[in-house]
C-alpha cells in the first residue's frame, strides 16, 4: 500500500482497536496453526468483532488467501474453502479475470479485466452449497475467476478446482471482499508480474473517497 | 458431573472431497477395487463439566455449530456416552 502512496498500519490480533484506519486488510499466512478449519479459530480473534463492526458500517475490508479464509468463517463472505483438487500446496502465478466493479479492491478496473497474480496456498478450493452457489453466481458476488492468460474460464486453467472458479467474492453490500491470490505480491515488477497494483490502487481510492 | 461426548463432522453430501478422492484413488492400487464413495471427516472427542447430561449436550450442540463444524460445507453429529464405546 506504500508503494502506492497508502500508509500501513499493523493491527494486532489479540488488540481490539482498529487504531481509526480508513480500510482493513486481513493478509494471508497462517493463523492458530489453522487447526480445526483454515481460519476458524482466528475469526474469533479479539480483533475481529472490530472488523466485524467496520463491515457492518460500511467500512472496506480486505482478505487475502489466509484473510479470505477468515471472512469466510466469520460470516462476512458467502462460501468456504477446503483442501485443493490436487491436495497439493500450488504456489505460482495464475491469471484472474475480474467479474464485478462492486468491491474496493476492483471499482478503478474493468469487467474482464485480466490479472497476472501470484497464488500460494495448499487449501484455496471455493465451494458453497448448490443453493449458495446459485445466489452468489444470481447476486453478482463473484469478483474474480481463474481464467487463461486471454481470460478463458476452463477447468485447465482453475489451479485448485474451486465451484465456478472462483478465485474470489464479496458481500452482498460491495464492502468487503476476499481472494486467495497475493495481489500484495503482485506490485513490484522487480519481484514479478504487477496485477496486483491496479486492485489496491481501486482500495486506496476507495477508502480515500470515504474519508 | 463430567459428560463424554464425541462429535462427528462431515463434509455435506454433494461437495467434493479432495481427501477422500485420494484414498479412494490409492485403494484399487492395493488389490480392493470394490471401493466407493470415501468421505473424510473429523472426530472430535471432549468432556463437558455440567449439571445434567441435557444441559451439556446443549452446550455441545452450540459448540459444534459455532466452532467444531461450519455449516457452509459440513454436517455433524453429536454421540453421548451411552453411544460412545468405553
Amino acid at each position: 500500500m506504500e508503494l502506492l502512496g497508502g500508509r500501513g498500519v499493523p493491527l494486532w490480533h489479540a488488540e481490539r482497536d482498529l487504531a481509526g484506519v480508513d480500510a482493513v486488510i486481513l493478509p494471508g499466512g497462517f493463523s492458530y496453526g489453522d487447526y480445526l478449519r483454515c481460519g476458524a479459530i482466528a475469526r474469533f480473534a479479539p480483533i475481529m468483532e472490530e472488523v466485524v463492526r467496520f463491515a457492518a458500517a460500511g467500512g472496506p475490508v480486505v482478505g487475502i488467501c489466509n484473510g479470505f479464509q477468515i471472512l469466510c468463517e466469520a460470516g462476512l463472505l458467502p462460501g468456504a474453502l477446503i483442501r485443493n483438487r490436487s491436495l497439493r500446496f500450488i504456489c505460482r502465478v495464475v491469471h484472474v479475470r475480474v467479474e464485478s466493479s462492486r468491491s474496493p479492491l476492483t471499482e478503478g478496473v474493468a469487467v474482464g479485466e485480466v490479472l497476472e497474480i501470484p497464488i500460494k496456498h495448499g487449501e484455496g478450493q471455493f465451494v458453497a452449497g448448490e443453493e449458495d452457489l446459485a445466489r452468489i453466481e444470481g447476486e453478482g458476488l463473484v469478483v474474480f475467476r481463474y481464467c487463461g492468460p486471454d481470460g478463458t474460464v476452463d477447468d485447465e486453467h482453475n489451479p485448485n478446482g474451486s465451484a465456478h472458479a472462483i478465485a474470489g467474492v464479496r458481500n452482498e453490500a460491495g464492502n468487503v471482499v476476499g481472494l486467495m491470490p497475493h495481489p500484495e505480491h503482485a506490485v513490484d515488477p522487480d519481484l514479478g508480474p504487477t496485477g496486483g497494483q491496479p486492485l489496491l490502487a481501486s482500495l486506496l481510492q476507495h477508502a480515500l473517497a470515504r474519508v | 458431573m463430567k459428560h463424554r461426548f464425541e462429535v462427528l463432522v462431515t463434509l455435506r453430501p454433494g461437495l467434493l472431497d479432495p481427501q477422500g478422492k485420494a484414498i479412494e484413488g490409492a485403494l484399487p492400487a492395493m488389490g480392493w477395487t470394490n471401493v466407493r464413495d470415501v468421505r473424510v471427516g473429523k472426530h472430535i472427542a471432549l468432556t463437558v463439566e455440567a449439571d445434567s447430561v441435557e444441559a451439556a449436550r446443549a452446550q455441545v450442540e452450540e459448540m459444534a455449530r459455532r466452532l467444531l463444524s461450519n455449516p457452509v460445507i459440513e454436517d455433524y453429529r453429536i454421540l453421548d456416552a451411552r453411544e460412545v464405546p468405553a
